[in-house]
């Protein structure tokens, strides 16, 4: 996609141009989802299953509904319409049927004059439960064809041998996006039966389809409008209490407002799937990839959500950034009675990327070759196949230019100051300088662009000419990314002037953007603004015989031959763009085909100092080389990169739900550890521009790409610092003080 | 039972049963949702205001406690037309994203600054390594920080 760009913007593609909502956020006076009220609102508290598995045999809501104050007590029974929900497969009743498949299930609504209330009237419901055997294990479930989906990839010759082989077992553990900004939603009464809904939310229109379902209310009736996000990170992709809070305003006709807390928060979303994983690398002498083998497990949980299209991304990126013209891939997400996971930032990518490029280290080591040579010679580069799907790679993909990059950035100094606060451990002084051993390492990711596997992906924008200026109209969420100043500058820099707004419309105004979601926005909300700007200035142009659309009007020949007041003096004037992606279908049942509409790549390089003899790690600096495409705006670039390294500094190295019969043994901030400000290491960052086949101006989304090689790239420069493979994430200490080096065998083996 | 109080400036008294933090009275009692729940166990930092001039976890504060205090929130640091020097750096270093951390970083990094104009780096991170933020990964904002010190006070 190209365009000829007109001059004179300040803020247009290319610029760190200022986010629009920034100054409202820094003052305060954004309003979140959370922080909306009205005089008279009710509050709604969930109550929920104290069990991973059990049999409800007694459910008595009457001590409830006697509390002064409480307006309402809703169970399943009082669902009007479909009793399921789910975003790809409708599995989950909205409150429990009588079987409750996981910790914290919904299993009763309440709504009440004040929060207190609420909550104190959701305890007293009375259930009585018979408890079953959890299945906790995803091996188990797998075996016994308790699985969501099983991918099966064939590529080339299953019985091709390679003369060095090194084998694997990876885990990863259970993440959680801990958006800051907790789920919250606020329903209003239409006074005609229906209801303007405000969820914090990734994709109004998804949403939508769900509760009118299960509301059994005409489209027209339910309105979902984009609330203020407080992050999301993938957490907010599937249903939480965007049903519950409606049907507690339909049922007492009044305005409700939910909001969860932190530890309900850590039941309320859906998680990344911890997963098992088996690898087999074989190469030839020289390093080429000659086969790769794997079998993937995934922990689904109880409902299915998205895993189905997790698993996919998980197995089609089994084999990483690199060319192998043999491979063989079996892979399973299974349905367990653990946290039901789905999607978060880098979707499967980031389980398979941390064995694969773990991997490609005990290849280099066995080879005695220097790692960066071994992904070097084997990178993946436009016009090659896929080395799992066998989809010939379109458009750009600087695998060496990354790895290249990343490699230029100086090294650090070594430690030379004693403060404990540069040292790991920090201020517990337990370790001193003397202890401390450095380590390097490398890792390469990649990632799909959009929606993929012959999904029919589209967004919508519309844009307005009006005499104070543009109008972007979107439903695409902006979850804190800085979708809503890309889509200015994108407006501005095709239409030629720098008064342009972005209007958020809700779902009866405009049709789907799609999800924030699978790096897609840019690209996609951005190639609707786009293609609906360059519309507008066509046919404004055409209209007016002019040759050129500037900030004030149509020109030809350098003079304007109708000012912006005259251009709408019959009204604004509007474009409306449905814009998709290059199509992409449904592999064989042998994974293959052209299943993904384009790539993105990145390489990481960490720097750590580890105390040995306590398996204390500090990250001093992770550097990053990152494909673009083009950048829209560079700082909102770094932005991304930085916090998607911190997302995958947290899974290397602290980030881990611990569950243990399918119970949340940590559901809070006190003991699920996110990186703080004094654990954030510095990040050097470089972009490689190179435009892609499609997307505005040839920009590619970067989301996700930061979080997925940043893990491998810190456990690799730990494994460096002491002299031993690791082997799951987050790295325990024990495996830095023990011998970590022993393979386990698969199961499946 | 009444607790009076002053708030950015504004003498308030508020009736409150007992139980509640001095978070949830400055949002849910005294209409200043900028101060930010995002845990309530005082691990986030996104509920941090100043109490007679320390910064505190607003959700740890009984707002029984606040009685005779002077409280300021993210509100109580701009006006109409002027934005506070740690908001235009904020803003400047495009050290806000989804923003929810931000009011607490503002307030906590305006305290950090009014006692230590002129903060090292470490300083810097170990006076904000109370306030998590999820979308930065602080480098914007140790930048934003790192530019406030440098600037002769």
């Amino acid at each position: 996609m190209t365009t000829d760009t007109s001059a004179g913007v300040r803020s247009g593609i290319g610029t760190s141009a200022r986010r629009p909502d920034g100054e409202p956020k820094v003052s305060g006076n954004f309003a979140y989802a959370s922080d909306l009220s009205s005089e008279d609102m009710l509050w709604g508290a969930t109550r929920r299953s104290p069990h991973a598995h059990a049999r409800m045999v007694n459910l008595d809501i009457t001590p409830a509904l006697a509390m002064s104050g409480v307006r309402a007590v809703l169970t399943q029974n009082d669902v009007p319409g479909e009793p399921l929900f789910g975003q790809e497969e409708q599995d989950q009743p909205v409150l429990c049927d009588g079987i409750a498949r996981y910790w914290g299930e919904p299993v009763a609504i309440v709504a009440a004059d004040d929060e207190e209330t609420a909550r104190r009237a959701a305890a007293a419901i009375i259930v009585e439960w018979e408890p079953l055997d959890p299945l906790d294990d995803p091996d188990e479930a797998a075996d016994h064809g308790k699985v969501f989906r099983e991918m099966r990839i064939r590529r080339g010759d299953e019985e091709a041998v390679g003369s060095v082989v090194v084998e694997g077992f990876y885990e990863t553990a259970t993440q959680d996006q801990a958006p800051l900004g907790p789920e919250a939603g606020f329903a209003i009464p239409d006074g005609l039966g229906g209801l303007d809904l405000y969820i914090t939310s990734q994709w109004i229109h998804v949403d939508h389809r769900q509760i009118i379902a299960c509301l059994d209310m005409e489209p027209d009736s339910i309105r979902c409008h984009p609330a203020g996000i407080g992050g999301a990170f993938g957490s907010r992709e599937d249903i939480s209490l965007h049903i519950h809070v409606a049907m507690l305003s339909l049922a007492t006709g009044r305005v409700v407002k939910m909001v969860y807390d932190r530890s309900e928060s850590f039941v309320g979303h859906v998680k990344r799937h911890p997963a098992r994983m088996w690898y087999r690398h074989e190469a030839d002498e020289d390093g080429n990839l000659v086969k790769v083998t794997a079998r993937l497990v995934f922990d689904g949980g109880a409902y299915a959500h998205t895993s189905r299209a997790v698993l996919a991304n998980a197995a089609f990126f089994t084999v990483g950034a690199y060319r192998c013209d043999n491979v063989v891939v079996d892979a399973a997400v299974s349905q367990t009675n653990n946290p039901p996971c789905g999607a978060m930032r880098g979707f499967g990518a980031v389980q398979t990327c941390f064995g694969s490029e773990m991997q490609m280290d005990r290849l280099a080591q066995a080879l005695d070759m220097d790692p960066l040579e071994l992904r070097r010679r084997n990178a993946l580069a436009p016009g090659d196949p896929m080395a799992t799907s066998g989809q010939i790679i379109q458009g750009s993909l600087p695998t060496i230019g990354v790895i290249d990059a990343v490699e230029a950035i100086p090294l650090p100094l070594p430690l030379t100051e004693d403060d404990p606060r540069l040292l790991p451990g920090g201020t517990g002084l337990t370790t001193p300088k003397s202890a401390v051993v450095r380590g390097v390492g490398y890792a390469v990711g990649i990632k799909n662009l959009a929606f993929s596997e012959g999904f029919d992906d589209f967004a919508e924008a519309r844009v307005i000419m009006t005499a104070a200026g543009i109008e972007v109209h979107t439903a695409a969420m902006e979850v804190g990314q800085g979708l809503v100043t890309v889509c200015q500058q994108i407006a501005r820099t095709v239409l030629g002037t720098d008064r342009v707004a972005v209007v958020w419309d809700d779902t009866s105004q405009i049709g789907s953007a799609g999800s924030t979601s699978a790096s897609r926005q840019t690209q996609m909300t951005g190639g609707a603004v786009y293609e609906a700007s360059i519309g507008l200035r066509d046919r404004l142009i055409a209209d007016h015989g002019g040759d050129d659309l500037r900030d004030d009007g149509v020109y030809r020949n350098s003079e304007r031959v109708a000012t912006i007041a005259e251009i709408c003096a019959g009204g604004p004037i509007e474009h409306h763009v449905q814009f998709r992606h290059p199509e992409t279908f449904e592999p064989d049942e042998n994974g293959q085909g052209d299943v993904h509409a384009g790539f993105v790549v990145a390489a990481h390089r960490a720097v750590v100092d580890v105390d040995p003899e306590l398996g204390l790690v500090r990250v001093v600096r992770v550097d990053t080389a990152q494909d673009v495409g083009r950048a829209l705006n560079p700082q909102a670039i770094t932005g991304q990169l930085e916090g998607g390294i911190m997302q995958g500094m947290g899974l290397a190295v602290m980030e881990q739900l611990v569950v243990d019969g399918g119970v949340i043994k940590n559901p809070t901030f006190t003991d699920y550890l996110i990186p703080t400000f004094v654990d954030a290491p510095d990040v050097e960052t470089r972009i490689i521009e190179e435009g892609d086949h499609w997307g505005p101006f040839g920009a590619k989304g970067i989301g996700e790409s930061p979080t997925i090689s940043s893990t491998p790239a810190i456990v690799a420069a730990i494994s460096n610092a002491i002299g031993k493979n690791l082997t799951r994430v987050p790295v325990p200490p024990e495996d830095i003080i023990g011998n970590a080096a022993t393979l386990k065998a698969s199961p499946h083996s | 039972m009444n607790v009076t109080f002053t708030v950015n400036g504004e003498v308030q008294t508020v009736d409150i049963s007992g139980p509640e933090s001095l978070l949830s009275v400055l949002r849910n009692n005294l209409d200043l949702p900028g101060t930010k729940d995002a845990c309530e166990q005082g691990e986030c930092g996104s509920c941090t205001v100043t109490l007679d001039g320390e910064a505190v976890c607003s959700c740890l504060v009984m707002a029984a406690d606040a009685q005779g205090t002077i409280v300021t929130t993210v509100e109580g640091l701009s006006s109409d037309d002027s934005l506070h020097p740690v908001q235009v750096a904020m803003l400047d270093a495009g050290a806000v994203q989804c923003g929810f951390c931000t009011p607490g970083i503002v307030v906590a990094g305006a305290h950090l600054l009014d006692e230590n104009p002129h903060p090292t780096e470490v300083e810097i991170r170990e006076a904000l390594s109370g306030n998590i933020c999820r979308c930065t990964g602080y480098g914007a904002i140790l930048r934003a920080f790192e530019k406030l010190s440098a600037e002769e006070s």
